[in-house]
């Protein structure tokens, strides 16, 4: 269980994250989402207890960040934005290192970097120098750090960063396994990221919090307009002036050839009205279909338009 | 304590790996070697002008005229080697970003500040002991007093303790290891010169000046003699400079 209350960190007179507080439950999987410089890497880092917040306060199970830092540096395992890799070493001295220092017995430590190395698939490699690795396996060796001595919680800083798409899918695959067994925070900017791995979202822009909520729950919550699709076989100008026309029509945006994006109120139930028009008009029509609203557009949402949203 | 022999492993595995040490110790060896070789030259044709006149009436003592002076000149080669030894040890980790492994990591700060230590002073132990070679040649060709050899080994060594204690501490400062560096060797040379101060300034403060500087307890040491004001000087010296690099690295926090 995490706990996150007013927490504040000023870097001199600017002001990284404000009033943040939120909560995360053991076993859930929660992103933070937010563009570069919202103050996700600081939150972490405040979480991994190696920055105190200026002010406020984070609990993890129930230590404090400050207070009681070396209970909880047992239980986290942290993978900052860059991985801390000593590149002179090969990785499997550099995990038997990390599992030292990160309290794992000297009895342990051997089956336990065995366990990582087997799961962050790192056999084929784990005589060679870090330095000399590609970018991929640096990260994998950087994730295999953060779990060496299992620990209850997983915070990961933008853990995909960097990588090429099939190394991205790797470590997201990786980090579904664990997501089974452990309780973990992830960051991103990246939004097909965050839809795929984690339950719960937590948007951070400019240091506060722009809103926590599942990603169902965000999606519905913003939804303050639908959007339907419209296909038909004889397009035109004619079509979307004729749309356009409707009242409860907000916005036509073109799509690809003879479809149409309509942006209406919510609850209108445009459907009828449309197959109607598209009957009466003899457009042909093909297909009308409602589209839900990605997270990346919940997102821009969210950071750019509507800098206000609590939720 | 573990932790701290954790960390000192891992730093002597990165000394041992990269070409740093190795182009250290062959410089010192090689610097220390042509010193000592002039000296014991100087030596044995003082030896043997006395031979011929033996007016002279000196005292040919190796302790005195070998020993003594090497070592002196070894503790100057030291304080120009040594702060390349240290510069590295928290500037690269911070520079590396490998320092947030440490610090997330359940090890509390004074053993990794002692980590350091430690290996840095295993680096420079090791560099004495091959060192040593030239003390062993005189063992072979001479009779030399052990004793002062003995308490020399241990001044050379508590001097170099400070060098790398103040070393340590440059390298907390800053994540860039050729200012760690300048650092070191400029406050080591300050701390060697500090006693010149002595006639200029009164009585009093020339005093303390003289009592502050690094060699002026060196200098009893190779004569055999062990006072504890020098081991408490150099004590303090040491555990004073890794105190500041704990309060550095901790409001490293907090910043």
């Amino acid at each position: 269980m995490i706990e996150v209350e007013n927490l504040t960190k000023h870097y001199g007179p600017r002001r990284a994250i404000n009033n943040l507080t939120f909560q995360i439950a053991q076993g859930e999987v929660v992103g933070f989402l937010g563009p570069n410089g919202a103050g996700k890497s600081t939150t972490m880092n405040i979480l991994s207890c190696i920055l105190p917040a200026s002010s406020g306060t984070a609990r993890i199970q129930g230590h404090d960040t400050f207070e009681h830092s070396l209970e909880i540096r047992k239980i986290i395992g942290y993978l900052p934005e860059t991985p801390p890799l000593y590149q002179d070493m090969s990785v499997l001295d550099y995990l038997m290192f990390a599992a030292h220092v990160r309290g794992v017995t000297a009895k342990g430590s051997k089956s336990a970097v065995e366990r990582v190395i087997e799961k962050c698939s790192l056999k084929d490699v784990d005589h060679r120098i870090i330095g000399r690795l590609s970018k991929g396996y640096q990260q994998r060796v950087g994730l295999a750090q953060a779990m060496v001595h299992d620990p209850d919680i997983l915070i990961l800083d933008e853990p995909t960063i960097g990588l090429d798409p099939i190394q991205i899918i790797e470590i997201r695959k990786l980090i579904q396994e664990l997501a089974a067994s452990h309780t973990i925070i992830l960051s991103s900017h990246i939004l097909p990221e965050i839809t795929q791995l984690c339950q719960r979202v937590i948007i951070i822009n400019e240091g506060e919090i722009a809103a926590v909520d599942s990603l169902h729950g965000l999606t519905a919550s913003l939804r303050k307009s639908e959007r339907l699709s419209l296909t038909v076989r004889k397009g035109g100008e004619e079509v979307g002036e004729k749309l356009k026309s409707l009242k409860q029509v907000l916005a036509v945006l073109p799509g690809e050839e003879n479809q149409f994006m309509v942006e209406c109120e919510l609850n209108t139930n445009l459907q009828d009205e449309l197959a109607r028009l598209a009957l009466e008009n003899q457009w042909g029509l093909v297909e009308i279909k409602p589209i839900s609203m990605t997270l990346e557009d919940v997102f821009l949402k969210l950071t750019i338009e509507e800098k206000d949203v609590k939720v | 304590m573990r932790m701290a022999w954790t960390i000192a492993k891992r730093d002597l595995g990165s000394f041992f790996n990269s070409p740093i040490f190795y182009v250290v110790t062959t410089v010192f060896l090689l610097l220390y070697s042509f010193i000592f070789f002039n000296i014991l030259n100087f030596f044995s044709f003082q030896s043997f002008q006395a031979g011929q006149m033996q007016s002279m009436g000196m005292s040919l003592n190796l302790n005195e005229m070998v020993i003594e002076p090497s070592f002196q000149n070894m503790s100057v080669v030291l304080m120009m080697i040594i702060p390349i030894i240290t510069m590295r040890s928290f500037a690269d980790e911070k520079k590396m970003k490998t320092f947030r492994l440490l610090l997330s990591s359940p090890v509390h700060l004074r053993e990794i500040i002692l980590g350091k230590f430690l290996a840095c002073m295993i680096v420079v132990a090791v560099m004495v002991l091959i060192s040593s070679y030239s003390v062993g040649f005189l063992f072979l060709l001479g009779e030399p007093e052990l004793g002062p050899v003995i308490t020399g080994y241990l001044g050379i060594l508590l001097m170099a303790g400070c060098y790398v204690s103040a070393g340590i501490f440059a390298s907390s400062l800053t994540d860039n290891q050729i200012v760690a560096a300048v650092l070191t060797f400029g406050f080591s040379l300050f701390m060697w010169v500090i006693g010149w101060g002595a006639q200029a300034a009164g009585s009093t403060t020339g005093q303390v000046l003289q009592y502050l500087s690094i060699v002026e307890h060196l200098e009893r040491l190779l004569k055999g003699i062990v006072d504890t004001s020098d081991l408490v000087y150099y004590l303090s010296f040491i555990l004073f400079s890794l105190f500041l690099c704990h309060r550095v690295l901790d409001s490293n926090r907090w910043r």
